[in-house]
């Protein structure tokens, strides 16, 4: 009966999926933040977290994980972080042009430095994380519907 | 430098075995390997937020390739190449490894950078933008306009997805109003 | 020869990646071609920007670095965007040919040009 109705993977592969979806979801995190002390940045950081939610959704099937991630939220995610990254762009305007990097740019080698850099990461993770989210779950949408005919 | 040598080889290898394979899955993996194996020499070239960048790219580009394979494994029971195009592919690829084997003279040689414009950025990334990782200095502070472009690009790449995908959708309501009339 | 050695490998995983698109039918074939292709031409960019001896472009806290042994950064910010574009351009690619797997019922380009719907 409920087999029918979530079509994802074994009882292991789910309960293993329950620990490891948030560890990978806070490493990209990480990532994100520390991107200019160390290596990574936005891009590697979003598509990390992007990876994190196309495990829960391989591992449970696309009902149950619906709940969490849909394709409009995942819409909404990505043109929030597009305005953000121009907004951080248009704000430099004031102090001298395009993309003037304007906040204090603090000792070196902290986690709050660099000015407009971490803010842009977060902007850019967003972005990518989410739009590569969508594009998978289009491509996995297009195969259920098929199987159900 | 032995290392890069051996890599490179492994990596020309997986190559040929991914395009003349007949089952598509087992091609699908074996780009996936060359993936792997691309990420480990941009590791061994001195350059970690690419490789770690070109690790995590890789799984997914092997995650949405499985996902178009998966229930459409054909094995191509025909020759699997087109004659004309072979031919001429070849004589074309010979001709232009010659020409650019003769470019190459050009070039520095290997492991000599002609750091002309790029003097500019490892001097000036904690004075002038304060970060300590000089790649993201690069592509978030003094270059900003192509991550712009490149978040352009991927916006207009996941619109493409979705219009390619949308029709389906509509002829399969389409086809339940149908047979809801009827 | 021995300095140009890996550009000459580089431009033979290139044009392995190029004979791909040019002399097969399946189009999944295609698709791995034209990725091998642009994982060649991300390899050649760092392939240029190495410095024997030299470190990764990146400030330590805890030794002191002088900025001219690093390797060249500039094409590692060229390629960090090329990339994430290639992964786009092979997600596009692959839904065109899922909807052409849907209309024509095959893979073979060959046959897509007979069949026309």
């Amino acid at each position: 009966m409920s087999r029918e109705h979530s079509p994802g993977m074994s009882v292991i592969v789910k309960m293993v999926t329950r620990l490891t979806a948030w560890v990978i979801l806070l490493y990209g995190i990480y990532i994100v933040l520390n991107g200019h002390l160390t290596p990574g940045g936005g891009f590697a950081g979003g598509v990390i977290i992007a990876l994190a939610f196309v495990h829960s959704v391989l591992a449970f099937g696309k009902d149950e994980a619906s709940k969490i991630a849909t394709k409009a939220g995942a819409s909404m995610v990505e043109a929030l972080g597009a305005i953000l990254f121009i907004a951080i762009a248009l704000l430099g305007l004031s102090w001298g042009g395009f993309f003037v990097n304007f906040l204090p740019k603090g000792t070196p080698f902290d986690l709050v430095s660099a000015g407009t850099i971490p803010l842009s990461n977060i902007a850019i993770s967003l972005k990518v994380g989410a739009g590569l989210f969508s594009i998978f779950l289009t491509v996995t949408i297009l195969m259920k519907s098929e199987e159900k005919k | 430098m032995i290392e890069l040598y051996i890599i490179l080889g492994m990596m020309i290898v997986g190559a040929v075995i991914a395009i003349e394979v007949k089952r598509l899955l087992p091609a699908v993996i074996t780009v996936g390997s060359v993936g792997m194996a691309l990420a480990l020499s941009f590791l061994l070239l001195k350059a970690p937020d690419i490789a770690l960048t070109q690790l995590v790219v890789e799984i997914m580009a092997v995650v949405i390739l499985i996902r178009a394979t998966l229930n459409k494994d054909v094995s191509s029971e025909y020759y699997d190449y087109r004659l004309l195009g072979g031919l001429i592919g070849i004589a074309f690829l010979v001709l232009a490894t010659l020409a650019a084997m003769s470019a190459f003279r050009d070039l520095p040689a290997f492991g000599n950078p002609v750091m002309g414009v790029s003097w500019f950025y490892p001097l000036n990334a904690v004075g002038g933008s304060g970060a300590t990782n000089v790649v993201t200095s690069i592509i978030l502070d003094f270059r900003a306009y192509d991550t712009l472009g490149e978040a352009t690009v991927l916006f207009t790449a996941v619109i493409g997805v979705l219009a390619v995908m949308r029709p389906r959708g509509r002829k399969t309501a389409e086809e339940e109003a149908g047979a809801g009339d009827e | 020869m021995n300095a140009y050695l890996p550009y000459v490998m580089c431009i033979v995983l290139f044009c392995l990646g190029v004979y791909a698109v040019l002399a097969k039918r399946n189009i999944i074939k295609i698709l791995i071609g034209l990725c091998i292709a642009e994982y060649a031409v991300n390899l050649f960019l760092i392939l240029v920007a190495y410095r024997v001896g030299g470190r990764s472009p990146i400030f330590s806290s805890t030794d002191v670095i002088l900025p001219d042994v690093m390797v060249d950064p500039l094409p590692q910010a060229l390629v960090l965007t090329a990339i994430v574009i290639g992964l786009a351009t092979t997600a596009f690619l692959v839904a065109i040919a899922m909807r052409l797997h849907d209309r024509f019922g095959t893979y073979d380009i060959t046959k897509i040009r007979e069949l026309r719907g």
